[in-house]
C-alpha cells in the first residue's frame, strides 16, 4: 500500500464514523421534533436525551478530523475545495453551530422549548443535505477553471438530478440509520412504546434509502461514466451491502435481535461507503485532482500517520470508557442512575 | 465597495471569527485548571464550599465549551475556505500540529463528558478529580498545538524552497520554531490569568449583589491568588517575547514601539500619538527598549529604517500594545493589593469600590487578550507566512465572502447573547445558598 492509500483510508474511516454517529444524532433530533409536534413527545424524548447527553461533543470531532486530515494529507484539496465550497460549507458551519450550541443551551440551561426542538430537528435534515453537496461536486462537471482558479457553477449544480438524488439519499439514510439504532437503544432500555414507534420509523425509511441509492448509481452511468464503470467492477461490494440491508429489514420485520440488526446496518453502509470510496479512486475531484498529484511530502505523510496511530491508541480506551459508562451501562440506559451534573 | 475585495473581506471575516472564538478558547484552556484547583482544595480541606465551587464552575464551563467547539469548527474550516492558497502551502509543512490539536481536543471532550455526569458515581472524590486531569491536559495541549501553527506563520522554518517547490520538509522543526516557546507560554499563562480574573469578577459581583456568603469570599480569594501568580508569569513571558521579536521579527517590535531609527540605548515609548514620524505626548523610558529587546541597556535595536515601506506593519498596533500591557500591569497591581489586603485585614479590599474594580477586571482581561492577538496578527502584515507569502496571495478568489461576513456576524451575535442568557439563567435559578441547603438536608436525612 502506498502512503496515499493509507492516508486516504484513514480519512475515509473517520468520515464513515462521522456518517454513522452523526446520522444517529441528526435523526434523533428530527424524531424528537416530529414527536413533540404530533403529541408523542413523552414516548421518545427521554430515550433520545439519555443517549445524546454524554456524546454530543464527540460527534463533531469526527468531522473535524476528516477535514483537518484531508488538508494535511492532500494540501491541494484546500485550493480546489476551499475556493469552491465557500458558500455550501459556510452554511453547514452555521447549521452545525446553531445545532451544537443550542443543544448545550437546552440540555444544561432550560429544557422544553418548542422552537428549539423545531430548529434542532430541522437542522438535522438540512445538514446532511448541505454536506452531501460535497460528494456531488466531487463527481465533476460542476467546477470549471477561470484564470487558474476553480469556480463552482451553481446553476449546473442545482439543476442536476444527481444533486437532488444525493440530497434525498442523505436525508433518508440519516433517518433510517437513526431509527434502527434508537430502536435497539429503546429496546435495551425496556421502553416498549418507544421501541415500537421507532421500529415503525425504521421500516418506513428503509425503502426510500435503498431506492435512491440504486437511482444514484444509475444516474452516474451517464453523469460520470468512468466512475460508474468502476462501481460495476466492484459490484460484489454493493451486492453484499444489499444483502445486509435485507437482513436488517427482515430482523426488524420479525421484531428479532435489534442489536444484530444494527450491526448488519453498519455493515451495509460500510460496504456501500467503502465501495463508493474505492470506485472514486484515484480522483478526489473529477477530473482536476487525483490523490497522487495532490499528495503531501513523504515526511509529513509519515508523521501524520505516526500521530494518528499514537492518538488512536489514546482514544480507543477513552471512547470505550465513555461507552461503557453511559451507552452500555444497563442502569444508566434504563434511567436508574441519577446522574445529575 | 470595500467588501468587494475578497482579500479584505477574508481578513475581516477571519478577524471576526477569531476575535469571537478566542474568548471561548481562552476560557476553555484556563477554566479546567481552576476547577481542578478548587476541587483539590475542597478535598484537602474537607470543605464542601470548594467542591461545590468546582461543580458550579464545571456547569457553566460546559456552555462555553459548546460555543468554543462550534466556533473552533468554524475557524478550522474557514482556514481552508478563506485562505486556500495559504493552506495549500502551509498544509505541506504545518499540518501535523493541526491534526494533533484535534486529537487533544477529542481526548478532552470525552473526559469532560464523563466528568460532568459522574459527580455522584464515586464515593471517593479523589477518583472523580482524576477524570479532570485528562481534561486539563487536553485543553493545554490544544492550546500548544494550535499556537505552534501561529508561531510558524511568524517564523516559518523546517523546509526549503527550491524552484518554487517545498522540499526537505521537517514537520517537527516547523512546529518547534523560534516563535513557539514564548508564544505558547504566553498564550497558556494569559489563559490561566484571564480565566481566574473572569471567575473572580463573578464572585465579586455576587458579593456586591448582597450575597455575603462565605462561599463567594472563598471563591474570590482563591481566584485572585491564582490570577496574581499567572499575571506575573504572563508579564515575565511577555518580556521574553520582546527578546524573541528583537531577534527574529525586528520589524514587528519596531512598529509596536514606533522605533524608526536603528540605535543603541533605545527608549521605550509608552502611549502618545503619532504625527508623521514624530511621537507626541508619549512617555519615553530611557534604555527600556534596549533592555526589553536584548536585556542590555546599551544594546542596538533595529528600527523601521531597515525595511522597505511595503514590509512595515500598520503603526497603530502601538495602541493595542499599550492597551494590553496597561491592563496586564493593572491586574497585577489589583490582585497584589487584594492579596496583601486580605492577609493584613485592610478594610479597603472589601469595600464596594474595590469590588467593582475586580468585577471590571474580568472583561478587561479579555480585552487584553483581544488586544494582544490583534497586535500580533496585524503586526505580521503584510505577511501571512512571514517572508514567503503575503496575506493577499494567500486569500481566496471567491466572490461571496462579503455575504458570509453578514451570515457569521449574525451567528456570533446569536451565540454571544445565547451564552449570556443561558449562563445567567442556570445560576439565577439555582443560587449557591439553595444548593448548599439542599446538600445539607440530604446529608441530614441520611443520618436519621
Amino acid at each position: 500500500m502506498t502512503l496515499e492509500i493509507v492516508g486516504l483510508t484513514v480519512l475515509w474511516t473517520f468520515l464513515f464514523g462521522y456518517v454513522i454517529v452523526a446520522s444517529i444524532d441528526f435523526g434523533a433530533g428530527f424524531f424528537n421534533a416530529y414527536s413533540s409536534f404530533t403529541g408523542k413527545k413523552h414516548i421518545l424524548t427521554t430515550i433520545i436525551q439519555r443517549y445524546l447527553s454524554p456524546v454530543w461533543e464527540v460527534t463533531n470531532v469526527f468531522l473535524v478530523f476528516f477535514f483537518v486530515g484531508i488538508v494535511g494529507f492532500f494540501p491541494k484539496t484546500a485550493f480546489y475545495y476551499g475556493t469552491t465550497l465557500l458558500v455550501p460549507v459556510s452554511i453547514a458551519i452555521l447549521l452545525l453551530a446553531i445545532r451544537g450550541s443550542y443543544y448545550a443551551f437546552e440540555t444544561y440551561g432550560t429544557r422544553g422549548h418548542k422552537g428549539y426542538a423545531f430548529m434542532y430537528g430541522l437542522s438535522g435534515l438540512l445538514l446532511p443535505a448541505s454536506l452531501s453537496i460535497v460528494l456531488t461536486i466531487s463527481e465533476g462537471g460542476f467546477v470549471f477553471m477561470a484564470d487558474g482558479n476553480p469556480v463552482l457553477d451553481y446553476a449546473a449544480l442545482f439543476t442536476s438530478p444527481l444533486t437532488w438524488s444525493i440530497v434525498v439519499l442523505s436525508i433518508a439514510a440519516v433517518l433510517y440509520i437513526s431509527a434502527v439504532f434508537l430502536t435497539w437503544y429503546a429496546n435495551k432500555a425496556g421502553d416498549v412504546e418507544a421501541t415500537n414507534l421507532l421500529r415503525k420509523y425504521a421500516l418506513i425509511w428503509a425503502f426510500p434509502t435503498i431506492i435512491t441509492a440504486g437511482g444514484i448509481i444509475y444516474e452516474l452511468s451517464f453523469h460520470n461514466t468512468e466512475h460508474f464503470n468502476r462501481i460495476m467492477d466492484l459490484w460484489w461490494m454493493f451486492g453484499l451491502s444489499f444483502l445486509l440491508f435485507i437482513g436488517t429489514v427482515w430482523l426488524f420485520w420479525k421484531r428479532k435481535n435489534y442489536g444484530l440488526a444494527f450491526g448488519l446496518l453498519v455493515g451495509q453502509f460500510a460496504f456501500a461507503f467503502y465501495g463508493y470510496g474505492v470506485s472514486h479512486y484515484p480522483y478526489l475531484l473529477y477530473p482536476h485532482l487525483t490523490i497522487y498529484d495532490s499528495f503531501t511530502n513523504e515526511a509529513m505523510a509519515i508523521s501524520l500517520i505516526v500521530a494518528f496511530i499514537a492518538g488512536f491508541a489514546l482514544l480507543i480506551p477513552s471512547l470505550y470508557l465513555l461507552l461503557k459508562l453511559f451507552l452500555f451501562d444497563k442502569d444508566y440506559v434504563k434511567g436508574n442512575k441519577k446522574d445529575s451534573y | 465597495m470595500l467588501f468587494d475585495d475578497p482579500v479584505f473581506s477574508s481578513r475581516i471575516l477571519t478577524l471576526l471569527t477569531l476575535s469571537f472564538h478566542i474568548i471561548y478558547a481562552t476560557i476553555g484552556v484556563g477554566v479546567p485548571l481552576m476547577i481542578m484547583i478548587a476541587q483539590w482544595v475542597g478535598i484537602k480541606k474537607n470543605d464542601e464550599h470548594y467542591i461545590l465551587l468546582a461543580r458550579r464552575w464545571a456547569r457553566g464551563f460546559v456552555i462555553t465549551v459548546a460555543v468554543g467547539v462550534v466556533t473552533g469548527t468554524a475557524i478550522g474550516l474557514q482556514l481552508s475556505l478563506l485562505w486556500p492558497n495559504f493552506m495549500e502551502v502551509a498544509g505541506n509543512v504545518i499540518a501535523l500540529p493541526l491534526f494533533l490539536e484535534v486529537f487533544a481536543f477529542f481526548f478532552e471532550a470525552i473526559f469532560l463528558g464523563i466528568y460532568l455526569y459522574t459527580w455522584d458515581r464515586f464515593e471517593d472524590q479523589r477518583k472523580h478529580l482524576m477524570l479532570l486531569i485528562p481534561v486539563a491536559i487536553g485543553a493545554a495541549l490544544s492550546a500548544l498545538f494550535i499556537t505552534t501553527v501561529n508561531a510558524f506563520m511568524n517564523s516559518p522554518q523546517g523546509f526549503e524552497v527550491i524552484g518554487g517547490e517545498l522540499v526537505n520538509v521537517n514537520p517537527l522543526l516547523a512546529m518547534f520554531n523560534p516563535a513557539t516557546p514564548t508564544k505558547v507560554a504566553h498564550v497558556v499563562a494569559t489563559a490561566f490569568m484571564t480565566s481566574a480574573f473572569v471567575l473572580a469578577s463573578i464572585a465579586a459581583f455576587k458579593l456586591l449583589r448582597g450575597s455575603n456568603h462565605e462561599y463567594h469570599k472563598k471563591a474570590l480569594f482563591l481566584t485572585m491568588k491564582i490570577g496574581l501568580i499567572f499575571s506575573i508569569a504572563s508579564a515575565v513571558i511577555g518580556d521574553f517575547s520582546g527578546k524573541y521579536l528583537a531577534e527574529y521579527q525586528p520589524e514587528k517590535l519596531a512598529a509596536v514601539e514606533w522605533h524608526f531609527e536603528t540605535e543603541e540605548k533605545a527608549p521605550l515609548v509608552l502611549y502618545g500619538i503619532l504625527d508623521g514620524e514624530e511621537t507626541k505626548y508619549a512617555i519615553k523610558i530611557p534604555f527600556a527598549l534596549s533592555i526589553l529587546a536584548h536585556g542590555d541597556p546599551t544594546a542596538e535595536v533595529i528600527g523601521l529604517d531597515q525595511y522597505p515601506e511595503e514590509e512595515i506593519p500598520p503603526l497603530f498596533i502601538h495602541y493595542l500594545f499599550d492597551l494590553m500591557v496597561t491592563i496586564g500591569v493593572w491586574m497585577i497591581l489589583l490582585s497584589f493589593v487584594f492579596w496583601v489586603g486580605i492577609k493584613r485585614k485592610w478594610s479597603i479590599v472589601n469595600s464596594k469600590g474595590f469590588r467593582w474594580l475586580i468585577v471590571l477586571g474580568g472583561p478587561l482581561s479579555i480585552l487584553a487578550i483581544e488586544a494582544g492577538w490583534w497586535m500580533t496578527e496585524i503586526g505580521r502584515q503584510p505577511w501571512i507566512l512571514r517572508g514567503l507569502m503575503t496575506t493577499a496571495e494567500g486569500a481566496t478568489t471567491s466572490n461571496h465572502v462579503d455575504l458570509m461576513i453578514i451570515l457569521f456576524a449574525g451567528l456570533y451575535l446569536v451565540l454571544g447573547i445565547g451564552t449570556v442568557v443561558i449562563l445567567r439563567r442556570i445560576f439565577k435559578d439555582n443560587p449557591v445558598e439553595k444548593e448548599l441547603d439542599e446538600q445539607n438536608s440530604e446529608e441530614g436525612g441520611d443520618q436519621t
